[in-house]
């Protein structure tokens, strides 16, 4: 049996903070940052958003694009992030209810760093798979947060993805998955705390570039393919370097990777990075391009996934809005006090 | 507002659920038991389009305690394309672009937080399109 995606959606917020605005209140020199990160500015949610706002709209516009599916066939939804508005009380429940596709369903929140977005699209589709539901929608979405002056206050943003599986009606088939896991102390954040904490270079060697390359080698072996067989390729993107240096240690090439590559001007939308990625690859693929993705979750782990591009995608790119559209049309920018407003960064009196 | 009042709502404040009078098709939202135009009690229920225009707006900047970090901020009545009018807030505009005539959309956001600790409402706030 084929499974793959029968619709995708993405959704932005509108609001961007640039590198320069933050760096001039914590001091810092911006045009290394921007080099040092190889990003310029990303995005924020606004104080009526969060992931639960994100992912409603991302699963609507996956709708939109499915051919009409009915929502009350929809067996699962899983909404992976970092930034679950509530402690206890699922995420799930409220965008299941938004998209009319309660009752019958399983829903569950997951949880792994920046790669529980493609947690979800892993079990959603591994359950359409088993025959267990007749569709399924995989989210990965954040509103991530990075302690003020710290080096992830630079790159942490706020996005969406969703992804409806299903065996019929494809736009894109999954041909292989690989999964690569291990226990890598490169980022965390305990309970009750606002803000992660990470082990600054050891993120990157040993965290990232390991585990995306374990599993991005996984999967080429499985397949019997190799960088040059695809058109595009996407990796996590913590920031503007990691994913291109890592898929040029590949052996893929500038063209491959920026269609899918946001970072420069998004930011690290966590769980929403290689997902948003993914959508920006979708809306300018062609039938028969096969696309590579990889994500990355500190702690640590990549799934990795080869898509195969069906005819039914020039019908539905325009269905919905295009991610890039969403990512340059008429940004609003905020200062530094609207900001951290925004990201309630201010202690009010009680 | 109750939690118990919020979740009897779901359906028009999350899917736009409107009820449609069998006889003369009027839209009504939220729904309501009588047809105002020709007194049928029968209706059918429909999701409304996401997609409407400015009618009128006006800015609050004395707003209800809830509220009062989003000031100031703009309610607008909105004409949405399948007949019924919203009372609801816009968001998400840029300088300039607000104006009666504007085309927006219904879009999935907080309303308001009971405090910290409390229960997210959530609901539509129009948007330009």
């Amino acid at each position: 049996m084929n499974v793959g995606i029968v619709g995708y959606g993405a959704y932005l917020p509108k609001h961007r903070i640039k590198v320069e605005e933050i760096a001039r209140v914590w001091g810092a020199d911006a045009p290394s940052y921007k080099k040092g990160l190889g990003l310029r500015e990303k995005s924020v949610p606004a104080l009526d958003q969060d992931v639960i706002t994100m992912s409603v709209e991302a699963a609507r516009n996956a709708l939109a694009r499915s051919g009409g599916v009915d929502p009350r066939e929809i067996g699962a939804l899983y909404i992976g992030s970092e930034s679950h508005p509530y402690a206890v009380k699922p995420s799930g429940t409220i965008v299941s209810e938004a998209i009319g596709a309660t009752p019958a369903i399983h829903v569950a929140d997951f949880e792994f760093a920046c790669k529980a977005g493609s947690e979800g699209m892993f079990v959603a589709h591994g359950l359409v798979k088993a025959g267990l539901i007749k569709y399924g929608i995989g989210i990965g979405a954040d509103t991530s947060q990075g302690a003020p002056g710290d080096a992830l206050e630079y790159s942490a943003a706020a996005g969406a993805a969703a992804f409806l599986f299903g065996s019929d009606n494809l736009l894109a088939r999954i041909e292989h998955t690989f999964s690569y896991t291990s226990d890598t102390p490169d980022f965390w954040r305990r309970e009750y705390m606002h803000y992660p904490q990470h082990a600054g270079r050891y993120t990157g060697e040993p965290a990232y570039f390991k585990h995306t390359i374990g599993a991005t080698e996984g999967v080429l072996e499985r397949s019997g393919m190799k960088p040059s067989d695809f058109q595009f390729a996407v990796f996590h993107q913590p920031n503007g370097k990691f994913p291109m240096r890592v898929g040029k240690m590949l052996g893929f090439s500038h063209e491959q990777m920026e269609a899918g590559w946001l970072s420069p001007t998004l930011g690290n939308t966590y769980s929403g990075a290689s997902p948003i990625g993914l959508s920006a690859i979708l809306d300018v693929a062609k039938p028969g391009d096969k696309i590579l993705m990889c994500s990355y979750g500190s702690g640590s782990g990549s799934d990795s996934f080869v898509f195969t591009v069906t005819e039914r995608i020039t019908e539905v790119q325009g269905l919905a809005p295009k991610t890039r559209y969403m990512l340059e049309h008429e940004p609003i920018y905020l200062a530094y006090g609207e900001y951290a407003k925004f990201r309630r960064k201010i202690r009010k009196a009680e | 507002m109750s939690s118990a009042r919020a979740w009897r709502e779901y359906p028009q404040r999350y899917r736009y659920e409107a009820a449609v009078c069998d006889q003369c098709a009027k839209w009504f939202f939220p729904p309501r038991l009588v047809c105002d135009a020709c007194g049928c009690r029968e209706f059918t229920t429909k999701a409304m389009r996401r997609t409407g225009k400015v009618l009128t707006y006006t800015v609050i900047r004395v707003p209800p305690a809830p509220f009062k970090d989003q000031a100031p901020y703009v309610v607008a009545i909105v004409q949405m394309d399948d007949g019924p009018r919203l009372n609801v807030q816009v968001t998400d505009f840029v300088d300039g672009q607000l104006k009666i005539g504007l085309p927006v959309s219904l879009e999935f956001r907080k309303i308001y937080e009971e405090g910290e600790a409390g229960i997210i409402n959530y609901g539509y706030k129009a948007v330009p399109v």
